[in-house]
């Protein structure tokens, strides 16, 4: 065993783990965070395989931004846990069907898996000799792929407008600040200084 | 002697152990002195004379804080989720340590010498959040739980436009590794060859993005002592409060060591004909932590929609101009190729 066997059972370990705690806390916060546990642990395994840029992709991405999402929103939300457990014994007869059907067709799948020879050696990350994997990645990316990736960019973009567009409201009822306004204001307009006589007021 | 510790599993373990802690235990110690420097250079501005009674000048005066938060009680708070609350700061610190493996601070002196470095340092300081989230929510109250919930969307607005900054650093550098970075920037000129003269918007747009991921003043909004009764941190006390204040200074000499690395030439000397040396990195880094508390004693602090304002509407759109000017400058390689360094950098 060399010292990246272990870390690769390490690493699966924790995934498997922080994947069976995902499902098994009662917690949804912990849940979140064996999500997390779980996200950072794959990351492990993909910088084990020689491809850390998409190892530290999956950190950035899934780890600082969607789970972070994911916890802000389970943390606010107050989950009522007896409501959702009165619901258990009504729905265990459909899930479990549901269950059995994807183990049946996991099975019927999994069953007649060959490995072929060669398999295993496609597998490895292919880079060139001379590059590191990152440039390798960046050159078919752009090169190669350059038009498919700019038509997902493309997609992307219209997706993000669309959940902008079908959640923007203007509303004219409520007061908004105008930045520039407040910040070109100046003090001589704003306010007078006046020299009030003792006992007298304005 | 040299096999044993390149060849057998047990010197090598040795080794990186001997190496991390040659960068953590330095780094801590500096830090004691930097967090009294901070506290000086703040007095000093406001006509005070800050730390002065605990040794010479109040020069141990970080060590009496450490030992007085050492030897308290930690008081955990009614209905507390008491593991994810002393995980908080633990996360917190480890993140912000475990960033150093990257940094190198001479020619080839780093423990973790990856091709991905910057994007390394870029992943760790995304999970940083989650001591602050964890931290908030684990308190099991209001003000704590609010200030997390500021402090996170803060941290996040920022780290885009840092990403981009950087991106233009490694567009004209053509590599992801500190050690190219900075062999892209010695050239003949010395202090001229760095990076902050062809990014030079970039460099103080960098350094108003990592007071605010670092939440520094004038940005400290998730603390803000007169407001929120300290943000996140309220429940703590003790050592998990220690933990955390150590870790938001590790974080702040970290972002200090990359304003150094990326715009200021790192180990490089300024003038050419000196040495290059570690001396020059240190020297760098405590000059960018004089700025950082500087702009902490003279500055007022942000309002908290302006501060979103100011992150995604004025930062982000000019560092994404910025990332397709340097795109273009380098591809022309105008300028006589001072953004296109590759062919120097490797």
């Amino acid at each position: 065993m060399t010292i990246a066997d272990y870390a690769f059972w390490l690493f699966s370990i924790c995934v498997i783990v922080g994947g069976f705690c995902t499902v098994i806390s009662r917690n949804p916060v912990h849940s979140v965070l064996w999500l997390i546990l779980a996200f950072l642990s794959a990351a492990g395994l993909f910088v084990l395989l020689g491809a850390e840029f998409v190892a530290m992709l999956l950190i950035i991405v899934y780890v600082g931004a969607v789970a972070v999402l994911f916890l802000f929103v389970v943390m606010m939300l107050d989950v009522d846990f007896a409501e959702l457990k009165a619901g258990m014994a009504k729905y265990l007869p459909l899930s479990l069907l549901i269950g059995v059907i994807l183990l049946m067709q996991l099975g019927i799948v999994f069953g007649p898996w060959e490995f072929s020879d060669s398999a295993q050696s496609l597998r490895a990350a292919v880079t060139p000799e001379d590059t590191h994997n990152t440039a390798a990645l960046g050159l078919i990316l752009y090169d190669q792929y350059f038009l498919l990736f700019q038509l997902s960019g493309l997609i992307l973009l219209v997706a993000m407008i669309g959940a902008i567009v079908l959640t923007l409201r203007h509303r004219k009822d409520i007061k908004r600040q105008n930045v520039l306004e407040q910040m070109w204001r100046d003090p001589a307009d704003a306010m007078e200084l006046k020299d009030v006589k003792p006992g007298q007021g304005l | 002697m040299t096999e044993f510790f390149t060849t057998t599993y047990l010197g090598i373990t040795l080794l990186t152990l001997g190496q991390v802690l040659a960068v953590v235990v330095p780094l801590l110690v500096a830090l004691a002195f930097l967090l009294y420097a901070d506290r000086k250079i703040w007095a000093a501005v406001q006509l005070r004379r800050g730390p002065n009674v605990v040794g010479i000048f109040g020069l141990l005066q970080s060590f009496a804080d450490f030992i007085k938060y050492a030897v308290k009680e930690i008081v955990y708070p009614a209905g507390s989720d008491k593991v994810v609350f002393l995980l908080a700061p633990m996360v917190s610190l480890v993140m912000a340590l475990i960033a150093w493996a990257v940094i190198p601070f001479n020619d080839g002196w780093v423990v973790s010498d990856l091709n991905v470095a910057i994007l390394y340092v870029m992943a760790v300081s995304s999970l940083e959040v989650y001591g602050v989230i964890m931290g908030g929510w684990a308190s099991n109250s209001k003000y704590p739980f609010l200030g997390s919930l500021r402090s996170a969307a803060q941290m996040i607005s920022y780290e885009v436009s840092l990403g981009l900054i950087i991106i233009g650093i490694i567009i004209t550098t053509g590599s992801m590794n500190f050690g190219d970075i900075v062999m892209a920037q010695d050239g003949k000129y010395g202090i001229f060859s760095w990076y902050w003269l062809p990014h030079f918007p970039m460099l103080f747009l960098f350094l108003i993005s990592a007071m605010a991921e670092t939440n520094r003043p004038p940005f400290d909004l998730p603390e803000a002592e007169s407001e929120l009764v300290a943000g996140y941190q309220v429940e703590y006390s003790s050592t998990p409060f220690l933990l955390f204040m150590i870790g938001e200074y590790v974080a702040i000499v970290l972002m200090c060591a990359l304003v150094s690395l990326l715009f200021l030439g790192g180990w490089l000397s300024p003038i050419p004909g000196l040495p290059d040396g570690i001396v020059w990195m240190l020297l760098k880094i405590c000059f960018v932590f004089f700025i950082f508390s500087m702009v902490k004693a003279i500055s007022p602090r942000y309002r908290y929609d302006q501060l979103m304002r100011i992150g995604w509407k004025v930062f982000l759109p000019m560092s994404l101009i910025w990332v397709v000017l340097v795109s273009f400058l380098a591809k022309f390689e105008l300028f006589g190729g001072a953004y296109a360094r590759w062919a120097i950098g490797g």
